[in-house]
This record gives structure tokens, C-alpha cells and sequence, in this order.
């Protein structure tokens, strides 16, 4: 099942479904993109003594399960900081090491480098790179200065501050360009940037088209 | 003076003769109430001292410390009853003897000012020091090593000094402990900390004797049992009321203006206001907001025409300009302040002959205390005039002062202990040295807040500072305190110490954001140009949630100027003066919510009773007739429900006179019934006597085609399920989390070297909360926000307990199985009796 009304964000002329969890679909490749997931985040900060929810992975996962399943993906990338530290994969419990499993089986899955991940292999199952380049779309961890051509990455968690009738809310969101689409962070414990700050703004010289996360789909916001 | 003869009889007997000498030398006879205080602590008893201000408090709680060490002054030091452990205890004179502990750091070192006159006058050789947050570390340091015989401090340093392992060698010599202002510091967290502190200080020194000096309260025995320990056998506190003052002079303002029916500016009043402060010599001025101090500020100045030193004073201003205005106003070079809360407490402004009310007094006690401020002299009445800012407010200052007549007070009971602060003091506990459980649990539960504490959640408390106490038990290898062999609880490293000082407190600011004015980027088009200017003067900080709701181009009120908001740069605020003089965002709401209040009552009943309304000025009473003419006067027991159109927009407005707590539930619970009946409500505000909806459709064609029943909308029944999952969901929660997360000690306000922004700090919070709501609902953290008074909450009697009430607005919002029996009134029931007959083009609603 699909949400209501898809919300497509197109680069290098290919369709992208912007979903409301945050994941990027490619129906064509039957791709599922997602990024910075921050497995073990809370259990990373709780070796530094800040006792945070251990839940983080399992609703991380819970909700990667559901996208899962309704796209039902050949591949799956994850766009980097797939855990938020290197030993992440060795705190994950037992059960999650199993979801996780459960996910991973009949698909390829790529786990792209991030800065907070930089080395995975054999440390997880699947296919562990620096980058990716697919057609003339490159899939990266953190965005280049000027992509060349098309280019799909995650590192800044894009948040939108959207004011209405006096209230205001903040979602996540996908920002993209002719050349560029930034992904949200889908990770449970995951804080954002806003749009305005000059690290995402930076990117995105000529104008920026902002996708905000709704309950439903993906929604066109004013930048 | 009244105690004169007390004075001679028993005076001689209690007074050393120096001290004699000393009041005579300055032509004062010591008060009853001094010698009270005196023969009490000769007794060994503690005691509360209830006297208005101006009565002599501080040194009726200090004379009978003075008084000992006078008496005994090469006393040996008591031996320590506990080893300390590190070093050696140096050679010391006689260790200290007496803590004083107040809500201001400014007002211990005010009182510590005070008392080297009279120690000194008297030839007492005795070391009086303050320690606060602004004390350097060397000499922190030395007051560990040789404390002075009085130290004059505030809750969190105590907390800090407890948690040390030399607390035994420094309060096993310890006799008093004198708390100021208790009636102020007991409503609050720092409350509960201080508390915790005084249990764990009657088990380094069990024959402490304890003395609070309260301005007057509601239930004096009540407050009292916060100065002894709750256990069985143990005397309580003995009560000493002194002798009340000179009636206050109070008054409304009968204005001459047109008295507006909405608002909270005193607008019309202003000419009148000015007239007061040029007729006095010094005038405080005290509203209920931030924003409303902004707006009077600025209003007074558009009409000084002579340059009267007007100043203004409040939270969120920068603190050297706070103290700027402190100062000038203690040399008396200052005609008015207008000022909020910020000035309620504390030090003695000595020349203030008038205090002017701005708007709702909110509180009788409270009012009181803001009155007393006036000439702070017992003998001279206080003069005070109350200023309403709409009609509404008229009938509530007429209920404050019938209720000042009487003498009738309404500051709250005890409160119970907050949870997240016992988690603070537990872990404090752990870093002072190893703990036993049992011990720790009953020494808590002396503490009066946490007499009701159960040991399952002690546990839960022990659990959560342990290792986070989630059912999921992963991370018992990163635990904060480890039981060792014996049993004991210890702290797993020394870096938690370390940080358990670096978080010590209970006041959390929610998230600032340092205002800083810009010179304009905007051309006359008003679309933005060119690069901000950087580096312009900071005017002060406000709230992020406040800055949340701006759009670059809005104009709001701040610091008396109207600014327009430019734009957010890092953790701060760009804005440029304004040549508009409308606002277009009408407040900057500083401070969560005014308080709320027991006059409501007062109005209610004026309200219902139209022969009442004669005493009423006399536009006050015209309005009222007019709303029995449109529509209804609500008796007592009933519930005024108005509709009409306005604007775009269709209203539905209730007047239920429940406070705004209750009223800011009841509005989240209609809205979210209206919404499930397919009737598109798009937001509510509600006040103190009311509450307005308002929505797309027409409410009031909906309840005449009966689609819409008011009972049903009223209807108790409904009210748990509804509010549980809606109240969890909102940013009032949030913020509650947040504040309790960061007490408890789950995330840190800052670490040694890099300091956390409030950004970063809201941002991680809100995902706890959602991560911790869903997978572990009843966990320690959320039990301890939804307790908290600010959020508003239902209660909930599980089966055969009685219903507890949980939170101020939930005395009169009780869940739907107990509501029925409790309450005095149905909203049902009253909404039923109560429908107006006709449809109404406007409402008397102050927005």
C-alpha cells in the first residue's frame, strides 16, 4: 500500500517518491533509500554516562520494517551514519541484530560510509561503500560543493520550521534542486538542521525546493 | 512599640546584657516575637516565624545564633559524628554554627550586610560569610577547611556541600539553620531540593534546631512541618505569629478614563498612573508578565514629559542591566520601576511609598506580600493602588481587597516531593560518599514533601540514577552507582561527581535566545537585501519558542521598544527598531502562565448577585446589565456558553471562572471533541474566567440544528481517554519533560569545557520523550512530568485507591470516576441550565 497521494521529487530526470517516513523510493530500480539512521545512538551516549532510552534501534528498525514492507525493495541503500559509532554494531541486541537480519534478506543492501561510521565492514552484514554511483545518479554520506550531475545524499538532517494561523511545527524534509536532493535523517533519536543555516543553504545557491514530512506524505513547502 | 512591656518582663531573663545595651543604644525595645524566637531555641525547639515584612524577621531568626555564640565563644568543636574521610580536619575555632539559606543569592548577601552591624556594634568576634554561585574558589575552598560560624548561602550550594565527602566535618558542628523567605522557596522544586537537604542535615547534626521566617500564609502548620523530620516521636515545629502590622492602605483606581472590556495593558490609565508616580517619591509598579511590563514601560514613557527616572526591571532583561536598575533604585535615584515578579522577594528598596497593581492581582497572599513592599516599616501602613486593565479585572480586585479585609489567604498547601529532584539529591547522596539504601530512604521520607513516598518508587528512583531504570536492563556495565560488596550504593567513577556538580540546580531556563539588535537590512519595499549588520547591542533573551512563531518582517514589543524581527543567526535573535508603533505580534508572552486564582470564586459570586454590583464603578455595572441584556449572567452553579461569527471565523466561547489551567484543559478537550465531530476547530486561548474556540464552521447553527449537543460537549464522561493522548502529545509536556529530564540528571545542562545550548537540548528531549512514550509509558521520568502543577493533568484513581489530586487545575478537573462525587459543581450540569438564548455579536472577552 502506498500513501495517498505520492509526492515525486525528480532528479536527472528520474522519479523519486519523497515518503512520509523519510525514505526515498525509486520505483524504477526498486530502490529504497534512506539515511542517517543512528543505530545505537542511545546506547552510545549511555557509555558516556547519559542513560537515554535503549529503544532507539528497535524503533529505528520498526519503522524501516514498514517502509520495507510496503515498497518491498530489491535494494536498500543506507546513505551513511547508519550508526552513530563505530562499535555500534557490537552493542546492538540480540533481537535487533536479528531484525536487522530479517531485513537485509532476500535484497542487496549497501551501507554507505558516513562520518560517523567510517569503517563497517565486517562488522555487519552487506555491502559496505565509501560511495556509489548508479546510472548518473552518485549516492554519498555527505554532499559535494557542486555535484556534476545528480547526486542523492543525507549528513545535514534538514529540518523546516513551517508557520501557519499563529502555531508553528518543525518537520524533517527532503531539500532538492535540479542537481541535489538532501535526504532527512530517519533515525528515532535524530535532531535537525534547519533550512536556514548557511551549511544547507550553502548547497542550494539557485533556489531550493523543500519537502516537509507529514503524517501522510511528503509535503511542498515554501523554502 | 507594642512589645514593650513582653519586652521588660521576660527580656531580662532572655537578653545578655550587650544585646540589652544594643537595642537601647538605638532606641528599640526587642520585639515579642524576637523573644519568642529566643525562649524557643533555649528550649531546643524549631520553629516558624509568620510576620509580615518589615517586622524585623531576619534578626528574630538570627538573635538567638548571636545570642549562643556571644555566650559561648571559645567553645571547643563538636566532635564530627562521622570520620571525614580524605584528610585530616584542621585545627578550627569552633566550626560552624548556623546556616542561613534563601531564595536570592542577592538577598543572602543583603542579609549578610545587615547582620556585620550588629555583630560588630556588639563587640561580637564572630565570622559571618555568604557563599553563593559568585563566590571564588579559594575561598569556597577555605570554607570548607575553616568554615565561619554563620554562612549565609542558597539551596543549591547546600546541595553542593552535602554531596562532598567532608559534609560530616562541616555540618557536624552545626546548631541552627535559619530559611528565609520559606512561604516562597516551599512552592517550587528548589523546595523539594532544600528539603532533602535539611533531612540529610538532621543526620549530620540530629539535635539541629531549624527556624523559617515566613510572610504570612494560609496554613502555618502546614508550612511547618517542612522544619522538622516527619518521623514519630519527633516534636514538631512551634508557630510564632507576630503581631500584624498597620492595616494597608489599598484602593482601586477609580478611573475617569473609559474602561476598556478587554486587554491587559491599563492603557486608558496611563495619564493616571503617571500622575500617582509624579505624587510619590518612589512608586513600584508590578504587573503580572513580562510583556505587559514591556508595554506599561513603554506607554509611561510616551507621556514623561518631565524625564522622570522610570526604569524597568524584568526576568528576562540582561543582568547588568538588572542590576543597574537594583542599584539605582537601593540610592534612590529612581522615581518608578515598572516591574513583574522579579521584584516580589527580597531586599529592602527602603523609600517605596507606593505600590501600584497593574491588572489581575491574581492571588490574595500575593498581593499582600507585593504591597508590603510599600515603606517596609511596621508601624506605617502600606499604600498600594490596584489598577484593573478591563471590566473583568475590576470584580476581581473587588474580591482581592474583601479578601485583604478579612485577612484571608490562599498560598497553597506543601506540595509533594518532585521525583526528578529526588534523583538529583540520590545521586548527590551517592557522591558523598557510599550510601545504604534503607537509610537513604528513611532519611528521604522525614523530609515533609516526600512523607508520602512509597518504596517501589524509591526504587524506580535508585534504578533510574543507577542505570536510566528502563525494563530493558542494557546498560548495567555503564551505571552511574554500583552497589559494592557491603551492599552499599557508590558512585561507578569519579567523572560522576564531577558532572553531578556540573547539573546541580533545579531551575531550568527554557531555551533563551539573546535578542541583539541590527541596524535594518530591509529597504523600504521590505523585502530582505544585503547581509545582516552584525555585532549591535543585546537588549536581552527570550524564549525559542516565542521566536518559533515569528515570520522575518513581524514586529513585536521588547525591552519598551517595538522591534521587527530580522532574522535567526546561530543562538541568537537579529532585530531592528521599528517605526511602526502597533505591534504586529501583540505579545511577547514572557513567563509561562500568570497564576492562577482563588478570586475567580470571588467573581463568580459577584457575578450572580446583581444587587452586588452598586459597589461596582459604575461603567463596570453598566456592562453587566448590558450582557443580561444580549444575553445571560450566569448564576453560581452555572456554566455561560456564548456563539457568534466574528470575522472569517465562527467563536464558542465558555465562561466556566475555573482559572486558566483548568480552562487551558478544557479547551484542549473541546477542540479535540469538536474536531472528532467533523467541526474543524482551528485553535483556542483561554483566561482566567474563559475560554474561546474557534473554528470554520458555525458552532451555533450546528447546536440549533442539533448536531451539536452542548451537554455532549460538556460531557465528564469522555474526559480521561481524550486528554490522556492529547495532553501527551503537546509542546506543554514537552517542555515539562525537558525540564524534568535535565533535574533528574538524564541529559546534562552542560559538560565540563563545552556548554550545551537549550537548542540542542529541546531538540533531543522531544525525541526522548516520543522514544520513552512508546516503548516504556510508565517510566520514572514520565511519571515525574505528569505530576508536575504546570501540566495539566487528569487524575487518575486506579481501582480502590481514593483520588489523589495531582495538580492545580485537576482540584477542580477530576477524572470522570471520582469527578461526580468530588466536585461541588457539574460543568454538565451546568452547561445544561445555562444556554443563552440568543446569538451574540461580540463578546466581553479579554483576549
Amino acid at each position: 500500500m502506498t500513501a495517498p497521494t505520492e509526492t515525486v521529487i525528480s532528479l536527472s530526470g528520474r522519479p523519486f517518491v519523497a515518503d512520509a517516513s523519510g525514505a526515498l523510493w525509486c520505483a524504477a530500480a526498486r530502490l529504497l533509500i534512506v539515511s542517517d539512521l543512528h543505530l545505537e545512538k542511545g546506547s552510545s551516549l549511555a557509555a558516556r554516562r547519559l542513560h537515554l532510552p535503549p529503544y532507539d534501534t528497535a524503533q529505528t528498525l520498526a519503522r524501516l520494517a514498514a517502509v520495507i514492507a510496503r515498497y518491498r525493495p530489491r535494494a536498500v541503500i543506507s546513505l551513511g551514519d547508519s550508526f552513530h559509532d563505530r562499535a555500534g554494531p557490537g552493542r546492538m541486541a540480540t533481537c535487533d541484530v536479528a531484525t536487522l537480519k530479517s531485513l537485509q534478506a532476500g535484497r542487496d543492501w549497501i551501507w554507505i560510509a558516513g562520518n560517523h561510521d567510517p569503517v563497517l565492514e565486517g562488522a555487519v552484514d552487506g555491502d559496505c561503500r565509501a560511495e556509489m554511483v548508479e546510472g548518473a545518479i552518485r549516492f554519498a554520506h555527505e554532499p559535494t560543493a557542486v555535484p556534476a550531475a545528480g547526486e542523492i545524499a543525507g549528513h545535514l538532517h534538514p529540518c523546516v520550521t513551517v508557520v501557519a494561523r499563529g502555531g508553528s511545527v518543525r518537520r524533517k524534509a527532503f531539500v532538492s534542486c535540479e542537481t541535489r536532493i538532501v535526504m532527512p535523517a530517519f533515525g528515532a533519536f535524530t535532531g535537525g538542521l534547519d533550512i536556514r543555516a548557511p551549511a544547507i543553504r550553502s548547497l542550494f545557491p539557485e533556489r531550493m525546493t523543500v519537502f516537509a514530512l507529514g503524517e501522510q506524505r511528503a509535503y511542498r513547502v515554501a523554502a | 512599640m507594642s512589645a514593650r512591656n513582653d519586652a521588660d518582663v521576660s527580656g531580662a531573663l532572655l537578653l545578655p546584657e550587650r544585646f540589652g545595651a544594643w537595642f537601647a543604644g538605638r532606641g528599640w525595645a526587642p520585639r515579642a516575637h524576637q523573644l519568642d524566637l529566643l525562649r524557643l531555641a533555649r528550649e531546643g525547639r524549631s520553629a516558624l516565624l509568620v510576620a509580615p515584612t518589615g517586622a524585623g524577621k531576619t534578626l528574630a531568626g538570627f538573635l538567638p545564633s548571636l545570642v549562643d555564640l556571644a555566650e559561648k565563644p571559645a567553645r571547643k568543636a563538636a566532635a564530627a559524628p562521622a570520620e571525614p574521610v580524605g584528610r585530616a580536619p584542621p585545627q578550627r575555632r569552633s566550626g560552624l554554627h548556623t546556616l542561613y539559606i534563601s531564595p536570592l543569592k542577592a538577598l543572602a548577601v543583603d542579609v549578610a550586610r545587615n547582620l556585620y552591624a550588629p555583630a560588630e556594634e556588639m563587640g561580637l568576634a564572630i565570622r559571618i560569610e555568604t557563599r553563593t554561585g559568585d563566590t571564588p574558589a579559594s575561598k569556597r575552598q577555605r570554607q570548607r577547611s575553616d568554615p565561619p560560624e554563620i554562612l549565609l548561602t542558597t539551596p543549591e550550594q547546600l546541595a553542593l556541600l552535602l554531596a562532598s565527602a567532608d559534609a560530616p566535618y562541616l555540618f557536624g558542628s552545626l546548631k541552627r539553620v535559619v530559611l528565609d523567605e520559606l512561604h516562597a522557596l516551599v512552592t517550587s522544586k528548589r523546595g523539594d531540593l532544600l528539603s532533602l537537604g535539611l533531612a540529610r542535615l538532621f543526620t549530620l547534626a540530629p539535635d539541629l534546631q531549624t527556624v523559617g521566617l515566613s510572610a504570612t500564609v494560609k496554613d502555618p502548620a502546614d508550612l511547618a512541618r517542612f522544619l522538622t523530620p516527619q518521623r514519630a516521636g519527633t516534636p514538631s515545629a512551634a508557630v510564632v505569629m507576630a503581631a500584624a502590622g498597620a492595616a494597608p492602605a489599598v484602593s482601586i483606581l477609580e478611573t475617569a478614563e473609559r474602561l476598556p472590556w478587554s486587554g491587559h495593558s491599563a492603557r486608558h490609565a496611563a495619564g493616571e498612573l503617571y500622575a500617582a508616580i509624579k505624587a510619590h517619591r518612589t512608586t513600584l509598579v508590578f504587573v503580572n508578565t513580562r510583556s505587559q511590563a514591556e508595554m506599561l514601560f513603554q506607554l509611561l514613557w510616551t507621556i514623561n514629559e518631565e524625564n522622570l527616572p522610570i526604569a524597568l526591571h524584568h526576568g528576562s532583561l540582561d543582568v547588568a542591566q538588572r542590576r543597574r536598575v537594583e542599584d539605582a533604585m537601593a540610592a534612590g535615584k529612581l522615581k518608578a520601576v515598572v516591574c513583574t515578579s522579579s521584584l516580589d522577594l527580597g531586599i529592602d528598596w527602603g523609600d517605596v511609598d507606593l505600590v501600584l497593581n497593574i491588572g489581575a492581582p491574581k492571588g490574595s497572599s500575593r498581593l499582600m506580600q507585593r504591597i508590603g513592599r510599600a515603606n517596609h516599616r511596621l508601624d506605617e501602613p502600606s499604600r498600594a493602588v490596584l489598577v484593573p486593565a478591563n471590566r473583568f479585572e475590576v470584580m476581581e480586585c473587588r474580591a482581592a481587597l474583601e479578601a485583604i479585609d478579612r485577612g484571608a489567604q490562599d498560598t497553597e498547601p506543601l506540595r509533594a516531593g518532585a521525583l526528578d529532584v529526588l534523583c538529583q539529591h540520590v545521586l548527590g547522596m551517592a557522591c558523598a560518599g557510599p550510601m545504604e539504601e534503607a537509610a537513604l530512604y528513611e532519611e528521604v521520607r522525614s523530609a515533609a514533601p516526600y512523607a508520602g513516598l512509597d518504596a517501589a518508587t524509591f526504587q524506580d528512583v535508585i534504578a533510574f540514577v543507577a542505570t536510566g531504570g528502563y525494563a530493558l536492563k542494557s546498560y548495567e556495565r555503564f551505571a552511574k552507582i554500583r552497589r559494592d560488596k557491603k551492599g552499599l550504593w557508590r558512585v561507578a567513577h569519579p567523572s560522576v561527581a564531577q558532572r553531578y556538580r556540573m547539573n546541580v540546580g533545579t531551575i531550568v531556563e527554557s531555551p533563551m535566545l539573546k535578542v541583539r539588535l541590527v541596524r535594518s537590512v530591509r529597504g523600504p519595499a521590505g523585502g530582505p537585501s544585503g547581509p545582516l549588520m552584525r555585532g549591535g547591542r543585546v537588549l536581552g533573551e527570550v524564549e525559542e519558542y516565542f521566536v518559533e512563531g515569528l515570520v522575518p518582517g513581524d514586529t513585536f514589543v521588547f525591552s519598551g521598544e517595538v522591534l521587527r524581527y530580522e532574522a535567526l543567526v546561530e543562538n541568537e535573535v537579529y532585530v531592528a527598531r521599528s517605526a511602526s508603533r502597533e505591534p504586529k505580534v501583540p505579545a511577547y508572552a514572557g513567563g509561562k502562565f500568570p497564576l492562577s486564582t482563588f478570586l475567580a470564586d470571588g467573581v463568580r459570586r459577584m457575578l450572580s448577585e446583581p444587587a452586588e454590583w452598586r459597589k461596582l464603578p459604575a461603567q463596570v455595572a453598566e456592562w453587566l446589565e448590558l450582557q443580561r441584556a444580549v444575553s445571560v449572567i450566569p448564576g453560581r452553579d452555572q456554566l455561560l456558553v456564548e456563539t457568534f461569527p466574528r470575522g472569517d471565523r465562527f467563536h464558542l466561547v465558555a465562561y466556566p471562572f475555573e482559572g486558566r489551567l483548568a480552562h487551558q484543559t478544557l479547551g484542549m478537550l473541546l477542540t479535540r471533541r469538536l474536531e472528532r465531530r467533523g467541526l474543524r476547530p482551528m485553535g483556542f486561548v483561554a483566561n482566567d474566567y474563559s475560554l474561546s474556540v474557534w473554528g470554520l464552521s458555525d458552532l451555533g447553527a450546528a447546536i440549533r440544528r442539533g448536531d451539536l449537543s452542548v451537554a455532549a460537549l460538556f460531557d465528564e464522561d469522555m474526559l480521561g481517554d481524550d486528554l490522556e493522548a492529547w495532553l501527551d502529545e503537546s509542546q506543554m509536556m514537552k517542555r515539562t519533560f525537558r525540564t524534568c529530564a535535565v533535574i533528574a540528571g538524564l541529559i546534562e545542562r552542560r559538560h565540563p569545557g563545552k556548554e550545551k545550548t537549550g537548542r540542542q537540548v529541546t531538540i533531543s528531549t522531544d525525541l526522548v520523550y516520543d522514544v520513552l512514550r512508546r516503548h516504556e509509558p510508565g517510566h520514572l521520568l514520565l511519571r515525574a512530568a505528569r505530576a508536575e502543577p504546570g501540566s495539566v493533568r487528569c487524575c487518575h484513581a486506579s481501582a480502590g485507591e481514593s483520588c489523589t489530586v495531582t495538580s492545580n487545575a485537576s482540584r477542580r478537573w477530576r477524572c470522570p470516576s471520582c469527578w461526580r462525587s468530588a466536585a461541588s459543581r457539574s460543568m454538565a450540569r451546568r452547561a445544561r441550565r445555562c444556554w443563552p438564548r440568543r446569538r451574540r455579536r461580540s463578546s466581553p472577552m479579554p483576549a
